[in-house]
């Protein structure tokens, strides 16, 4: 179990199939863990992809991404973001 | 990525209730949108699916999707969508607001549908304060049909349509919409933002928010104009294109509020009382035309005809119609008079349409009418088929050719035009036709005719003529059926 204190603020889920590879996430995040993929999708695209730390939740990816449900920002309980006005969803299942 | 890890933490953005969960789009892309990567249609889709969810009004949102990139808005948005003909998204929002006031009506529109074919429609759904919020995307080019010059191209840009760049003193200089909407009065707030970079981004969240928010409490008009990277038409990668909304487009047009009355505008009541339906004709000073002819002197108890009349133009075929329409309101009936003829004022052709009936009209469109008048062969051909079975063709001309005559059609075939030119002049030929009519459905007083025809015809001598004619074609008719129970 991870350590409570040195949590990310933020977490990111990214769908390789909506995305289209447009890099604008990639330049939005301001702590540059957002890039590109290597390979192709399938459609052609090489997809944004979430380096798996770092992320502080601030959701401006969200914002800057043009595909309504390429990018999901998730949020730390208990804690308020930097950028955004995101509405706070609980997940289904989770405690 | 562990779901105890997960369980520690909330959804902050995701993808808006306000959006389809697929999208019902050809081909397997049911996914995605339409939009290419980068464009900055997706990003102002989704703030305006997130105000929708945020203000909650996702069952009273109506979308007018007009022509351009837009257009598609009815495949992503789950809320009320109508389509609208280019330009006319405004146009449309207000007849959608005003029936239905409780709606919220938003009009997507691009720049080449705002700012150039629908400039009016923008400019006096603003001018009239219509209670609609416009999102108005300006990429400065017409970016579906493959990046023409518009009205919003800025001096210089190049593009199919203006090769060398665009020169103020070739093709004038780019429009500034949100500054020339607000010198109007009615307004209540106008906003330019940008796609520029995070910060752009963020307000243009906020301003569609707020231009939402502000029909929800009846405040009045909101545009928010959206300048919008198109990284395909300006033949850039993404990155460069959103550099370029703020290092150049916004040099032409400035961001800022132009206007913002919402302070001092009092919202509106929608709950106006309206007067009930059955008060209207009253108010209106016209008959309830709901209530049916009741007997009618000289009327049969059942008129229902739907009668074609068609020719060349000149031979009166429209009078025809009109002197009947005439006189069966005359007479107290329901009717209608359809025109329908070429842009030319000879030798096109000419048809009209024309109902007489006890009940209120549904429709003034005769296609499959019950009496047809035939003036020339060429009418006879295309409308004969048409003929319900039962019904009559009376037809200038000798005979009706047996391949017209299907499905027991009476008819009277006579050289109606002959007998015209004996009685004084050719021109009569459609009088002695009515007369004809007249005398074989005996639906209308020879009264109501004559006062009918009196107030069309303004010359003497065509009016004496006309009533010989009328006369004349009664007794053709009655000849016939002479002759025919003779020969049984």
């Amino acid at each position: 179990m991870a350590d409570a204190e040195n949590r990310d603020r933020g977490q990111l889920r990214l769908s390789e199939d909506e995305c289209k590879g447009c890099g604008l996430c990639v330049e939005a995040c301001a702590f540059k863990v957002i890039s590109l993929s290597e390979g192709l999708n399938h459609y052609g695209y090489r997809t944004a992809m979430y380096a798996g730390a770092g992320c502080s939740g601030c959701g401006i990816c969200f914002l800057a991404c043009p595909e309504p449900g390429a990018i999901t920002v998730l949020r730390l309980r208990g804690t308020a973001a930097a950028h955004g006005r995101g509405r706070v969803i609980s997940i289904p299942g989770a405690a | 990525m562990s779901n105890e890890v997960l369980a520690d933490y909330d959804i902050a953005q995701c993808k808006a209730d306000a959006f389809y969960d697929q999208y019902d789009r050809k081909g397997e892309l049911q996914h995605q949108t339409h939009y290419c990567p980068g464009c900055g249609h997706g990003n102002i889709s989704k703030m305006l699916a997130s105000a929708i969810d945020d203000l909650g009004i996702q069952d009273r949102t109506i979308l007018i999707n007009p022509v351009g990139c837009s257009v598609f808005g009815y495949y992503y948005f789950d809320v009320g969508n109508v389509q609208a003909a280019h330009g006319r998204a405004p146009a449309v929002a207000t007849a959608v607001k005003r029936s239905r006031p409780h709606s919220i009506v938003v009009s997507y529109q691009g720049d080449g549908d705002l700012s150039a074919i629908g400039s009016a429609e923008i400019l006096h759904a603003a001018n009239r304060g219509e209670n609609i919020t416009a999102i108005f995307v300006n990429n400065a080019t017409y970016s579906m049909t493959g990046g023409q010059a518009g009205p919003t191209t800025l001096i210089g840009q190049r593009s199919t349509t203006t090769p060398n760049g665009r020169s103020a003193a070739n093709e004038g200089y780019p429009l500034r919409v949100s500054e020339l909407l607000s010198t109007l009065a009615a307004p209540v707030y106008i906003e330019r933002v940008g796609l520029g970079n995070n910060k752009q981004i963020a307000q243009a969240a906020r301003a569609i928010r707020r231009a939402v928010e502000n029909q929800v409490r009846g405040l009045g008009f909101s545009l928010i104009e959206i300048l919008s990277p198109c990284p395909t038409i300006w033949k850039m990668t993404p990155v460069e294109a959103q550099h370029w909304v703020r290092d150049v487009m916004e040099r032409t047009y400035p961001l800022g509020v132009f206007c913002d009355r919402t302070k001092e505008v009092e919202p509106r009541n929608v709950d106006l009382p309206k007067p009930a339906l059955s008060e209207i004709p009253a108010l209106l000073e016209i008959a309830d035309t709901v209530q049916l002819a009741g007997e009618i002197p000289g009327v049969p108890s059942v008129v229902d005809l739907h009668i074609r009349v068609a020719g060349f133009g000149g031979q009166g075929v429209l009078l025809l119609g009109e002197v009947l329409a005439e006189a069966g309101l005359n007479a107290g009936l329901e009717v209608s008079w359809l025109p329908s003829y070429g842009p030319e004022m000879r030798s096109g052709t000419s048809n009209c349409h024309v109902r007489l009936s006890h009940s209120p009209i549904d429709s003034p469109m005769v296609s499959s009418p019950n009496v047809l008048i035939a003036m020339n062969e060429p009418s006879l051909r295309k409308f004969s088929a048409t003929v319900r079975p039962g019904g009559w063709i009376l037809y200038n001309g000798d005979a009706v050719p047996q391949e017209c005559l299907q499905n027991d059609i009476h008819s009277l075939a006579l050289p109606f035009t002959h007998l015209a030119d004996e009685l004084g002049d050719s021109r009569i030929t459609n009088m002695l036709m009515l007369g004809a009519l007249l005398e074989i459905t005996g639906v209308l007083p020879q009264a109501h005719v004559d006062s009918a025809l009196s107030s069309l015809v303004k010359s003497a001598r065509f009016l004496s003529l006309d009533r010989s004619a009328l006369q004349q074609g009664r007794s053709l008719y009655r000849e016939r059926q002479k002759a025919m129970l003779l020969a049984e």
